[in-house]
């Protein structure tokens, strides 16, 4: 196979040629300052724009996406993105406002937030909403924080440890750790709940609260999760809901109502904010009454209530024992919450309900048609998604070979490798909007692979075969670390 | 059923498959008393009628391109986008992509990430750049992170500059709060600069932060504060403005071992605040301690130049609660724009940029300056930014100009209660000689 590899932008540069340029000043001259405050040099690249667009459109095709395939990772809802959102978020009444413009000349931004705050609150049952996190792991941060406040306010001190189950999403750990927590690990049990004894001897005065993503990671939504919420509750600690997995849940159970505190939304998975290629995402968070006091500042408020005559006049709030600001500005307005609020005004409240239903069958689709085939650990009626282990008895065939073979039949593999306490994992979730055609030929691929892992393994230890690229030597990334590109070493000579 | 593609016929199907009757016996482990709950929220619209009820929201706006004319900067800037970074944009291929974990399908974003790590570096002049942050103030607040990191908590004073942008200030604020942080530098005297901050520096300290042009528009050369906090083997971070580095000496050159900053003016449009793009760039030796994804050359098993996310190790997902930050994205599609943006507009139009930024801000600040009553506060050096000192409150200057179509700037008594009469003026190539003079008459009739 001859080679595709692309030039950088900098190889493609020449001397002198431009791109799009600026229009001439139109005020009289100011001298420059002294020299020694300018820059000697500028290495930036000289192309004209048809060099880069076609640069850019080639790399483009090097990608998978959401657009050309089927995209069944694990925990990242990798779902369809409407068409219709990349217009509204981009209408210049959004494009060009100031976040510091007086509010009276931002007063449709503005109520599009409080909406949106309003319409989230009843889709998770909470009662306060922040829009200001700009990701699911800064929605994190934020909650945690949050809650270490609240004891602190109430002169609790002694509370430092945080429980999360062994499951979770790194990031929550991680996030507790930025606020100095101490982290207490929790098995799973035999069913893929959290082991309720094992919670049970956790629990004391000194739990800041728990973490628990639910349905968590394995696909399962936790059977006991009622005492969950009262053993942590009863020990004086806050439940934490991680809302990853809320594609599972609309219309279907609101968090809220089950007792949780505080939790993250990510408007980049279960509300169809694209992911970009990873970011910018959306993390909202929610809370319950006893948290509203310690929500970040600014939130969007009703600053005048208006009457049948006249629309209330919107602005910005600072709740009282607010932990702070947790970003400049609002929160990812444009890219994240002009496209949610477009998605959540088509779909109503019937939709949301689909939307889990469809999700959840189609999981179950699958799985179902990969019992026999691969070996299911927890295997019951699943959620939004299901794990599966990725190798066979007598076989060294690994989770990342049958990821890889994935790929020569066109499809993008789930994720791998986590959770970190299924072996080989391989955790699928294919979201609502795939059809059955999709699903039955994404089966089939699976049980081809499996057929090769016996008859010819290394068939799968070599692949993809059928990609612009093969597997990368990543051993040798982290020791060179070449982590940028430079214009030719000749560039002023170049013609 | 909005872009649910299942008939029902398909979807009995399945059922039947599954081994279930109906949807709602696939929920039967959740709590019944809470199953299914009615929620109360408007009725589905159509497309037809979302798009018109959206472009209702944003008409009701009043824009700073459209119908005002603005001066408004303090951290978000009104540049020109040329066309073709929203184009790229829109491809589907790069903006419904996942994050590149899977680097022989994602070549794509990893190239271009890869090459506005190395735009950001030349940029800067530093040695590494990584992948970008939620934000400037975010980027500020890692930053501060990196210092906590490198002294492993044995240093925890943090001196800020008075002329940081106060909602960086607060963001740094928040993030720290569990970690016994003592910030210093709030008092220190405006008028002073970067003089005020040294006798602040001591042992202790594990990070100086500093802003380039800082929130006043001065720029300063930070040759000699950098030099007094290595001094006393103290970490210097300088948040930076892009356009402005195009045009002044960048602080890699003062010694700076942290610059970050909001690469918002690089092609990405205001947005009413985001999503913005916080880039983030340090000298090579404090790249394990750094927060945030980084791409890195390879090749792959057929010999090919390749790209894939490297020293991952740092991260949440294998370090769980001893990462130094919970971070697991970045903006990836809006450094695609930035990358766009710089390569698009190349070295010769980003210095038009910055030149035109500098020709008309100071050609504003004279005019203003001759104003009876108004005064350009401050004998530094500027770029694009300034601050003009008024007759009266600048919240009443800010409601008089507002009256004639006109963001006249950001009033700084809300942050620094000293400066009631200060507003802070932003020019860039967006506005034109002719909204420049109608601000000056307004201003003159006021």
């Amino acid at each position: 196979m001859s080679s595709i590899v692309e030039p950088t932008i900098f190889e493609l540069s020449s001397p002198g040629r431009t791109g799009v340029t600026m229009p001439a000043s139109d005020v009289p001259q100011t001298a420059l300052p002294n020299p020694e405050m300018l820059r000697a040099e500028l290495p930036m690249p000289e192309l004209a724009e048809v060099d880069v667009v076609r640069h850019y459109m080639r790399l483009s095709q090097f990608n998978y996406s959401v657009d050309s395939g089927f995209y069944p990772l694990g925990s990242c809802t990798m779902k369809y993105n409407p068409k219709i959102n990349e217009d509204t978020c981009r209408l210049p009444g959004f494009l060009y406002t100031h976040p510091l413009q007086p509010i009276e000349t931002t007063q449709g931004n503005l109520a599009l937030m409080y909406e949106l705050q309003e319409w989230l609150k009843e889709i998770v049952g909470m009662a306060g909403m922040t829009l200001q996190p700009a990701a699911g792991a800064h929605g994190e941060f934020t909650g945690v924080l949050m809650m270490n406040a609240y004891h602190q306010k109430r002169g609790d001190t002694k509370r430092k440890k945080m429980l999360i189950p062994d499951a979770a999403h790194g990031t929550n750990p991680a996030s507790s750790g930025m606020v100095g927590l101490e982290v207490v690990t929790i098995p799973s049990d035999a069913r893929g709940n959290v082991d309720l004894e094992k919670l049970k001897a956790a629990c004391d005065d000194t739990v800041v609260g728990m973490m628990l993503t639910n349905p968590n990671t394995l696909g399962m939504f936790d059977e006991h999760i009622e005492e969950v919420v009262k053993l942590v509750h009863d020990c004086g600690g806050l439940m934490y809901g991680d809302g990853a997995n809320l594609n599972a849940l609309l219309g279907i159970v609101r968090p809220g109502d089950l007792g949780f505190d505080v939790m993250h939304i990510n408007l980049h998975k279960t509300f169809a904010v694209p992911h970009g290629g990873g970011g910018p995402g959306s993390g909202p968070v929610g809370v319950s009454e006893r948290l509203l006091d310690f929500l970040p500042t600014p939130l969007v408020g009703i600053v005048e209530e208006g009457d049948e005559e006249e629309a209330p006049l919107y602005g910005f709030v600072t709740p009282k024992h607010s932990i702070g600001r947790m970003k400049a500005f609002h929160g990812h307005f444009g890219g994240g919450l002009v496209r949610a609020y477009t998605y959540i005004a088509m779909h109503g409240p019937d939709g949301l309900k689909d939307i889990s239903q469809y999700a959840v069958l189609n999981a179950n689709y699958l799985q179902a048609k990969m019992r026999g085939v691969y070996h299911i650990p927890f295997d019951r009626i699943c959620m939004h998604e299901f794990v599966m282990e990725g190798r066979f008895e007598g076989s060294d065939i690994r989770a990342l070979d049958i990821a890889k073979r994935l790929m020569d039949y066109k499809f993008h593999p789930p994720t791998n490798y986590f959770p970190l306490i299924v072996h080989e994992s391989l955790m699928i979730e294919p979201t609502e909007t795939e059809n059955k055609n999709t699903l039955d030929r994404f089966a089939d691929a699976l049980i081809k692979i499996a057929e090769e892992a016996k008859t010819q393994p290394q068939l799968l230890h070599d692949a993809p075969h059928d990609t612009p690229f093969g597997r990368m030597d990543e051993v040798k990334a982290a020791r060179d670390l070449i982590l940028c590109c430079w214009l030719p070493d000749n560039y002023e000579q170049l013609v | 059923m909005t872009y649910i593609p299942i008939s029902p016929k398909e979807r009995d199907a399945m059922l039947e498959t599954v081994g279930v009757k109906s949807l709602d016996d696939l929920f039967t482990a959740i709590p019944a008393k809470h199953r299914f709950p009615k929620l109360n929220l408007p009725a589905a619209l159509s497309e037809m009628e979302a798009a018109a009820r959206l472009s209702d929201l944003a008409a009701s706006n009043e824009n700073a391109r459209e119908d005002l004319i603005s001066f408004l900067g303090a951290g978000a800037y009104n540049h020109y986008v040329p066309s073709v970074v929203d184009h790229i944009l829109r491809r589907g291929e790069f903006y419904t992509a996942y994050t590149p974990y899977q680097p022989e399908i994602s070549q794509g974003t990893l190239q271009s990430i890869f090459e506005y790590q190395s735009l950001m570096t030349h940029l800067t002049g530093m040695d590494v750049s990584n992948a970008s942050h939620y934000d400037g103030a975010t980027a500020a607040a890692e930053a501060v992170n990196l210092a906590l990191a490198q002294f492993r908590g044995k240093r925890k004073k943090l001196v800020l500059s008075p002329a940081l942008h106060p909602q960086y200030r607060e963001v740094i604020h928040t993030y720290t709060q569990g970690m016994s942080v003592e910030e210093v530098g709030g008092e220190a005297n405006l008028e002073a600069g970067p003089d005020a901050l040294t006798a602040l520096i001591d042992d202790q300290t594990m990070m100086v932060m500093v802003q380039y042009p800082d929130f006043f528009g001065r720029v300063y050369d930070y040759k000699k504060l950098i030099d007094d906090a290595h001094a006393k083997g103290a970490l210097v971070c300088v948040v930076a403005n892009p356009t402005a580095l195009v045009m002044f000496k960048s602080p890699a050159e003062m010694g700076a071992d942290v610059i970050v900053g909001e690469a918002q003016p690089f092609g990405i449009p205001l947005w009413y605040g985001g999503p913005y793009l916080g880039f983030f760039t340090i000298k090579k030796q404090y790249v394990h301690k750094m927060a945030g994804r980084l791409v890195g050359e390879t090749v792959d098993n057929r010999g090919q130049r390749s790209y894939v996310l490297t020293l991952t190790a740092r991260e949440q997902h294998i370090k769980r609660e001893r990462a130094t930050s919970n971070i697991c994205s970045n903006q990836g599609l809006l450094a695609l724009a930035t990358a766009v943006y710089m390569s698009t507009l190349g070295k010769t139009g980003l210095q038009q940029v910055a030149n035109l930024c500098y020709q008309k801000a100071h050609y504003a600040a004279a005019e203003l300056g001759k104003l009876k009553g108004f005064s350009v506060e401050y004998k530094q050096t500027f770029f694009h930014e300034f601050v003009l000192r008024c007759p009266k409150p600048a919240s009443e200057v800010n409601e008089y100009l507002l009256a004639n179509g006109i963001l006249g700037g950001y009033d700084l008594a809300q942050d620094y209660p000293a400066l009631k009469n200060h507003l802070l003026t932003a020019v860039t190539e967006m506005n034109s000689k002719e909204e420049i003079d109608a601000l000056v008459e307004a201003l003159k009739e006021m």
